[in-house]
């Protein structure tokens, strides 16, 4: 009996080895490699860009590049550090309009008014914001607030460029608050009612808590986008070739040199020491937003912990 | 320690009763999930909502603390009243309901914090102002899960077991010292040993609180409950789909060895459900 067994089982023993020219396995192992080659190919740009700017711009940081003014045209002594101090300035501004309001409208999106038609308009005007071109946005902010001089009879200001970075951070922000509220799960929710939290205090103590990461990523990223635009700067923050007196309010309420506009207008001179400085200028943008999207990363994880 | 106030009932016969629900019915739009429910849930015992799945005996539960606000389009008919005062009053705020009647629910649902912190949300936005360490031991320690818990107070409420979890959620209940518990199956997503341990929690809290307790184990509901509801559920003329009623309500004893009704009989006997 366990002999015929066994010696059944041999005879009809499966064959299961590879067979690397089956069709089946020659197309597998084709698509494999277009997919590897067009993976090559989209990381390329990436590495071309960053490594051509890390070698043109890198060389040139030195202390002079950091703490001094850019030079008059046809001097060759001079570096950028205004136009540092400005992006961190109206960078700044855009996320002390754009996180508070972005963040309270994503709230309202994803706790009070899931469904509502409003919420549903509110959403797809969001989606539309995102995709507006960014010049649009520095176009809007420029006929609305520039040219009206409302802020308090200035025309182009460090205030002016922050709010048309900020109408780009918008969008960002409200849809990872909303997302990211929405993945919080409607048991924590229950449980805070259930012991006689208000909504208020539902939110505020329990849901934006446990949402931390997402927003703060989507923050951060936000930030990261709008620090490195230069459309809508052009003609709302300007460029200066001084310092902003920022001891006063006076300050951001006058036209503000930033990297991206410097870049801009340096790489188009032609004098070879104000091409030296857009690269180097570059360089050092490249690094602040590759610093930024580092700290997102970094703030995720330690929230997971 | 706050006191809450012991709502004064209006009639002298109301003093027994926790909660009274008076032709209650309740619908998800134009849906009726469950309809006509009257039944007088007695103060300081256990009550159990038996019944097939849809018959709306969680619908029932959810309602009796306004947990049903949250559902788009859910509305009710008819009145609870608690104390004397119609939960669905004009003027009623849904947050002080919940603060008299707390709620444990199906799944463990600790905030994401720690167990100490969990215990003292509910207490701290409630007002409490006394000592809160002994609040949080006294709490645990009703739960039943003060000796799990003790040496690790300022770890996250997720580093505990499900059954523990559960009990953590029970003494967060317990904690901002509400009049009535509702437990939505509370142990079904829970072990024997859990369920065991939870059963015996509630023998406890019993002596000090008012109990509803859903349940798709019968044997649980003979095992903690005083008295018994049964719900069914039946399809109506015209209707798309079934809606709820309640069946009979009577001591435990009776439902399960003496029910006046043929369905109670048949549910409790094994024969459908």
């Amino acid at each position: 009996m366990t002999q015929t067994l066994t010696h059944n089982q041999a005879e009809s023993a499966p064959d299961l080895s590879y067979k690397p020219f089956q069709r089946r396995n020659i197309s597998s192992g084709a698509l494999s490699f277009l997919a590897a080659l067009f993976a090559v190919i989209a990381v390329l740009p990436l590495i071309l860009v960053l490594g051509y700017v890390l070698v043109q711009g890198g060389s040139k940081i030195s202390l002079a590049l950091l703490t001094q003014l850019p030079p008059p045209p046809g001097l060759e002594e001079g570096g950028i550090a205004n136009a540092i101090v400005g992006t961190l300035v109206v960078t700044a501004v855009a996320g002390l309009i754009a996180v508070p309001v972005g963040v309270g409208g994503g709230v309202f999106l994803a706790e009070y008014s899931r469904s509502g038609w409003f919420a549903q308009f509110i959403r797809f005007g969001t989606n539309v914001l995102a995709g507006v071109p960014s010049i649009i946005a520095g176009v809007f902010i420029y006929g609305t607030i520039v040219t009206s001089r409302i802020l308090f009879g200035n025309a182009y200001s460090a205030v002016a460029g922050g709010m048309a970075l900020a109408v780009l951070m918008l969008p960002t922000v409200i849809k990872t608050t909303d997302e990211g509220l929405k993945l919080v799960p409607d048991d924590l929710r229950r449980a805070a009612l259930g012991v006689g939290a208000s909504r208020f205090v539902t939110i505020i103590r329990i849901t934006l808590p446990a949402a931390f990461t997402p927003i703060a990523t989507g923050v951060v990223l936000a930030v990261a986008r709008a620090a490195g635009e230069t459309a809508p700067l052009i003609f709302t923050a300007l460029f200066s070739p001084f310092w902003s007196d920022l001891l006063t309010p006076e300050g951001i309420f006058s036209p503000i040199a930033t990297l991206s506009v410097m870049i801009y207008n340096f790489a188009i001179e032609p004098y070879e020491f104000h091409n030296e400085l857009a690269w180097a200028a570059s360089f050092v943008l490249v690094v602040m937003i590759l610093a930024l999207n580092l700290f997102s990363r970094w703030l995720a994880r330690f929230a997971a912990k | 320690m706050t006191t809450f106030q012991q709502p004064q009932a209006t009639e002298s016969h109301n003093t027994d009763v926790a909660l009274s629900l008076q032709n209650v019915t309740i619908s998800y739009g134009n849906f009726e999930a469950v309809k006509n429910v009257y039944c007088e849930i007695p103060r300081g015992k256990v009550t159990a909502f038996i019944g097939p799945s849809g018959c709306g005996k969680s619908t029932v539960l959810r309602s009796l603390n306004r947990m049903n606000d949250l559902i788009e389009g859910c509305s009710l008919k008819g009145s609870i009243l608690f104390g004397g005062v119609d939960l669905y009053g004009p003027k009623i705020d849904p947050v002080e309901v919940r603060r008299r009647i707390g709620m444990v629910f199906q799944q463990p649902n600790p905030f994401p914090k720690s167990i100490y912190e969990n215990i003292a949300f509910g207490a701290r936005i409630n007002g409490y102002t006394g000592d809160m360490d002994e609040l949080v031991e006294r709490s645990l320690r009703k739960a039943a899960v003060w000796d799990e818990c003790k040496d690790k107070l300022n770890e996250s409420g997720y580093s505990l077991s499900g059954g523990q979890q559960q009990r953590l959620c029970i003494a967060r209940t317990i904690a901002i010292q509400p009049e009535v518990i509702l437990m939505d199956e509370p142990c079904s997503a829970l072990d024997p040993i859990s369920t065991l341990k939870i059963e015996e929690t509630m023998h406890e809290l019993k002596k000090s609180f008012t109990i509803v307790i859903v349940t798709h184990n019968m044997q649980q509901a003979v095992r903690v409950s005083d008295m018994t509801a049964f719900y069914n559920a039946e399809a109506v003329e015209g209707g798309t789909g079934k809606v709820g009623y309640l069946v009979e309500f009577n001591d435990t004893d009776k439902i399960f060895n003496a029910p006046q009704q043929q369905a109670t009989q048949d549910y409790v006997s094994g024969r459908f459900g």
